[in-house]
């Protein structure tokens, strides 16, 4: 996956490090190893790897980590311009 | 009285007691069929309703029978894909039989389960559990099927509908602290976008633990005691992974280029005469050639090519390629043709954006797009696109006055 790289500098993930408890569950949910575990906390390891999915995030026990989750899919973000957050959808006859 | 003899008792509760012998009563048929009962035509009947049966329901294909569990029977799936389920995943991977691709969400049993075994979790779109299933010949594991609506894991987990709530629904409604005497859950890892692991612990008592990202690595998954390693906990995008999406960004597309024929079409017969129909046959056959150059390009070609084009943003990706591609055609065609320079440049702009735009919609199919880097280059890519076609239309139009 490192061969195919998207956008660099534009995810919304932060991580506070003071909240941080370094249990790790953030390693083991991202799909794309963007975490690395630093002695007992956790740091973001390959920012521009994140995909936004918030697999992260929801699964933080201490709220250490936040990111905007969403779908990174054209079809759905032309919708939400149109019709609005709440109304979009995907999977009709758009994308996954 | 002992000297009353029937001997062909069939006559039930009118025989006088103890003269019938109560097993030859039970043995008789109360009809009996005979050799010139069978059925004059037709072929002959199959064999009778299974005890497992029930009126307005049907046993599903990939059923091969039922075991009993203190919560009820569970159906024991086959791990063997067959005919049908081949033809569906056919259907689903070319796009028209995709929607209400599903299975019922419930408990499902894989070989011989007990209390002990594994409980797997995932999503009820058929592409989803029929993926699972041919990776568990020979394991003896409980399948939990959430409700998705019949989308995938990933794409529900994103969603919601394979969310917290649902698991700890699912959990509650086959009773499956019934079922099993241990208190975990094995669940994809690309389920973790929609699913608390805390919560689901908080509101069933059932622990989450994250299973690797792909079905085949499940076995070893199990084996190695619910450990992972890093390979197993990322997503990959390999040629063969791009390949089997290509039929459905065709499908996509399918219901547009319709639209685009049309406006092809009207667009190519205006001129002096105000429409001419050989006009709109001769230069929108042209167009839609060249165009169809861009479709190609960016349903198949960049999904293909994917990290060998130069850029990053997939608009660019499939611009650049698209541009290629059909000044290629163009300059193929120019030659057979007397293609004037200006309606070739239209032609190449139009494919170029067609290409782009396709290009730039297949961010939704992979699996590493950020919705702030689509958002963001959507919103330089758009209204570039869309000059490209205003200036390609009256380009054209233009050149035929």
């Amino acid at each position: 996956m490192k061969k195919i790289r998207y956008l660099g500098n534009v995810t919304t993930l932060a991580l506070d490090a003071d909240a941080c408890v370094g249990c790790g569950m953030c390693i083991l949910v991202c799909p794309h190893a963007v975490f690395a575990m630093d002695q007992c906390k956790v740091r973001i390891g390959d920012r521009d790897g994140c995909m936004e999915c918030g697999a992260c995030a929801g699964n933080c026990p201490t709220g250490a980590l936040s990111v905007t989750p969403g779908v990174g899919c054209a079809a759905y973000i032309i919708q939400t311009w149109i019709k609005g957050r709440e109304k979009a959808s995907c999977g009709g006859a758009g994308c996954c | 009285m002992g000297a009353v003899k029937k001997p062909d008792c069939d006559c039930g509760a009118a025989c006088p007691e103890g003269q019938c012998d109560p097993g030859r009563l039970q043995m008789m048929p109360l009809y009996k069929a005979t050799d010139t009962d069978q059925p004059c035509c037709g072929a002959p009947a199959g064999p009778p309703a299974g005890m497992d049966e029930r009126p307005g329901y049907a046993i599903c294909r990939f059923v091969d029978g039922f075991i009993s569990t203190p919560a009820g029977k569970v159906p024991r799936i086959k791990t063997a894909l067959a005919r049908p389920d081949h033809l569906g995943t056919l259907g689903a991977r070319m796009g028209f039989a995709r929607k209400d691709y599903k299975v019922a969400p419930g408990l499902y049993a894989v070989g011989d389960p007990d209390g002990d075994s594994p409980v797997l979790v995932t999503a009820n779109y058929k592409l989803s559990f029929d993926h699972l299933r041919r990776h568990l010949f020979g394991m003896n594991t409980w399948i939990l099927v959430l409700d998705t609506c019949g989308i995938n894991v990933w794409c529900a987990a994103g969603k919601g509908t394979f969310g917290t709530g649902e698991v700890v629904d699912r959990v509650q409604a086959v009773r499956l602290d019934k079922v099993v005497n241990h208190r975990r859950l094995i669940l994809p890892q690309l389920g973790a976008p929609g699913v608390s692991a805390s919560m689901v612990r908080r509101a069933s008592g059932f622990e989450v633990i994250w299973g690797p990202v792909r079905a085949q690595d499940l076995p070893l998954f199990l084996q190695a005691g619910y450990k992972a390693d890093g390979a197993m906990r990322c997503v990959t995008f390999s040629m063969k992974e791009r390949m089997v999406l290509v039929p459905v960004e065709f499908y996509l597309v399918g219901k547009p280029i319709l639209w685009m024929c049309a406006a092809i079409f009207i667009l190519s017969g205006l001129g002096r005469h105000l429409f001419s129909i050989s006009a709109a046959v001769e230069r929108g056959w042209i167009a839609g050639v060249v165009s169809a150059v861009g479709i190609v390009v960016g349903c198949a070609a960049v999904p293909l090519l994917l990290p060998w084009i130069p850029g990053r943003a997939f608009a660019l990706k499939g611009g650049l390629l698209g541009l290629v591609a059909s000044a290629g055609v163009v300059i193929a065609m120019s030659s057979g043709t007397h293609m004037r320079l200006w309606p070739a440049v239209a032609l190449v702009l139009f494919a170029t954006a067609v290409s782009s735009y396709i290009a730039m919609n297949f961010t939704g199919t992979t699996p590493f797009t950020s919705p702030s880097g689509v958002e963001k280059e959507m919103r330089v890519a758009i209204p570039i696109q869309l000059s490209a076609v205003v200036a390609a239309a009256g380009i054209w139009v233009g050149a035929a006055f």
